[in-house]
């Protein structure tokens, strides 16, 4: 008896947490023009209709860019900060480590306001690079946190042996530890991917004027009218969001299992 | 020319002293073993032979040229881990070729290295595996694989069969001693396991908290021990404290109560002892024990009573008790072992007892 109230109340939580997003996928294949039920029929126009969006696919292409580049960036100072603090015993090493993580431990709003007024304290204007900066603040910690894990992992004697056999440092990293680190530089960069994807706080005021994401841009527009667009826009990000960090857990798992570390 | 030759060299970690002075000179094709508890420093003189560590003091030469500013990838040395440290993302191959591709070896070559490399560990039909599909054995086999292929100056093994069962661990030895013997290249050896040194080596240096305390071949390690750290980390030793009454003629008597007068040859005396306390110390497989009706064999005897059989079934060890003495004997069981309780004649001859100073207790 006890348990089938628990396992009830479990499955309610769930379908209140998870129903909404299922409606916003269904309407959005609505043939009715007003996003709301009944359905009257199946259809991808307003899937189309957001791919002649011309602000709309201007907003995706903004993203898109400013995910990748985020992630580039991201991916690559996290793999540099892990391996200083893992592999070298830097002084304050500790306090460094608490800087880098603490953005995630910030709220993002006292985060975003505290960039701005430093920024304009130092007379610089809002560009697509604060909005980038921004992001990569904010998606560092996570990179750092996945990159340590693995580089701890990471047996040094293989460095050690590698060195031995001749490999410069430098060789030695890109030919062991780069490969052994793999699985945790792509899932550090998926992850910094979408949360710069689908940020929204921070970017709202990182922004300069004209330029949109899709999360502002889905913001603005709510603003106007509830279009099914939106449902369509919320089906695409759905996927784009959560299908990638799978598709990259499993391509990681793979990688890891091949590497057999 | 030494193939390795280590001159006053100290480490010191912040105030911790790892390695005291400590002077080398290892020959051509040698295979010698730092051999010494944990913490005695014997990985950490591995260490900065390899070039992992900087000596604090010292210098540190290689076929006579001085290497202390030559980082590691530029000292020609094969190194050989605990834990096998194979790179898990290459094949076997992969793995054993990888020294000779920073080697500007033509491909070629390269395969030809790698199958003559895996046919001396002998297991040549691997590698195309991955080294997770390999028993610890068979890995540490390819690390050794992977270490001689580069053709060292020197080979350095840091405790390599530690990690491998104890069955296991005798077939390695006799086959890391036969493919050392075979390349004839120069080996530094590092262990805790005396069975493993005394099997293998040409010289042992028995090192304790940072401090070299014997070096020599084997034998003389073993039956004529400096000091009492060498007489107890290898074997079972008996150490007693005796009066030396008397040294003339070559030869030195010494006192024990509840013993017969014991004289032992000079040669078997630490130099330089004289009248006075010093050591006593017998090998636990010097004493036979005997029934006390046994004939007379020339050798010394005295009455013991036996306190506690451990049972090892080829051998038996005995803890002794005689007078105030505890001691222990390891002999082999001829018929049956004798029982606790049992009072026997211990017979030991005066040669194989050995006399070192007292040693001041730090």
């Amino acid at each position: 008896m006890g348990w089938r109230l628990i396992r009830t109340y479990t499955i309610l939580v769930y379908l209140f947490m998870f129903l909404p997003i299922a409606v916003v996928v269904l309407l959005s294949f609505n043939a009715n023009q007003f996003g709301s039920f009944p359905m009257t029929g199946v259809s991808t126009r307003w899937f189309e209709a957001l791919w002649e969006n011309e602000a709309i696919m201007r907003a995706f292409r903004t993203s898109i860019l400013l995910g990748l580049m985020t992630a580039a960036i991201s991916t690559v100072l996290g793999v540099l900060a892990s391996l200083a603090l893992v592999r070298y015993a830097i002084p304050g090493r500790n306090l460094i480590t608490t800087l880098l993580i603490a953005p995630i431990l910030v709220p993002e709003v006292v985060l975003a306001v505290a960039l701005l007024l430093f920024l304009n304290f130092l007379n610089i204007g809002k560009s697509f690079t604060l909005l980038l900066a921004g992001h990569v603040i904010f998606t560092l910690p996570f990179v750092i946190l996945v990159v340590q894990a693995r580089l701890v992992s990471i047996r040094r004697d293989v460095e050690e042996a590698a060195l031995s056999l001749g490999a410069s440092p430098r060789q030695t990293f890109f030919a062991i530890t780069l490969p052994l680190l793999m699985p945790a530089v792509a899932a550090g960069g998926l992850f910094a991917f979408t949360i710069s994807f689908d940020d929204i706080t921070g970017t709202l005021f990182w922004k300069p004027g004209g330029i949109e994401t899709v999360p502002t841009q889905i913001f603005s527009m709510l603003r106007n009218s509830i279009s099914p667009e939106i449902n369509a826009l919320g089906t695409v990000i759905i996927v784009l969001t959560v299908g990638l960090p799978l598709i990259g857990a499993a391509v990681a798992r793979k990688l890891a299992t091949k590497s057999g570390a | 020319m030494s193939a390795v030759s280590l001159t006053q060299i100290v480490k010191r970690f912040g105030n911790f002293t790892a390695v005291y002075p400590m002077s080398l000179e290892i020959s051509e094709g040698s295979f010698v073993t730092l051999l010494g508890p944990s913490g005695c420093g014997k990985t950490t003189t591995l260490r900065m032979i390899a070039g992992l560590l900087d000596p604090t003091e010292g210098e540190i030469a290689i076929k006579g040229k001085r290497v202390n500013d030559v980082p590691i990838h530029k000292r020609n040395l094969g190194l050989v881990f605990q834990n096998y440290a194979l790179f898990p993302h290459k094949t076997v191959a992969e793995n054993v070729a990888f020294g000779l591709n920073y080697r500007n070896t033509a491909k070629a070559d390269v395969t030809r290295k790698v199958a003559e490399a895996l046919d001396l560990v002998q297991l040549p039909d691997l590698g195309a595996r991955y080294p997770k599909e390999l028993s610890g054995g068979q890995q540490q086999r390819i690390a050794l694989a992977r270490a001689i292929v580069i053709e060292p100056d020197v080979l350095l093994l840091d405790e390599p069969l530690s990690a491998l069962d104890a069955n296991l661990r005798e077939d390695m030895r006799v086959e890391l001693k036969r493919i050392q013997q075979r390349i004839g290249v120069t080996t530094v050896f590092v262990t805790h396991d005396q069975t493993e040194a005394l099997a293998m080596s040409d010289q042992i240096i028995v090192m304790s908290k940072g401090r070299v305390e014997q070096v020599g071949a084997p034998e003389d390690v073993y039956n004529s021990p400096a000091t009492e750290f060498v007489a107890q980390f290898l074997g079972a030793s008996n150490l007693l404290t005796a009066q030396c009454t008397d040294v003339s003629g070559g030869e030195m008597a010494l006192e024990l109560p509840g013993f017969p007068k014991i004289v032992i040859p000079r040669e078997r005396a630490a130099d330089g002892l004289g009248p006075g306390p010093v050591r006593l110390v017998i090998r636990a497989e010097k004493l036979h024990l005997k029934p006390l009706d046994a004939a007379d064999d020339g050798r010394l005897s005295v009455e013991a009573i036996v306190e506690n059989v451990d049972y090892q079934g080829q051998s038996a060890r005995y803890f002794l008790r005689v007078g105030a003495h505890q001691l222990q004997a390891i002999n082999m069981i001829e018929d049956h072992p004798f029982a606790t309780g049992a009072k026997v004649s211990l017979r030991f001859r005066a040669r194989d007892c050995a006399a070192l100073p007292v040693e001041s207790k730090p």
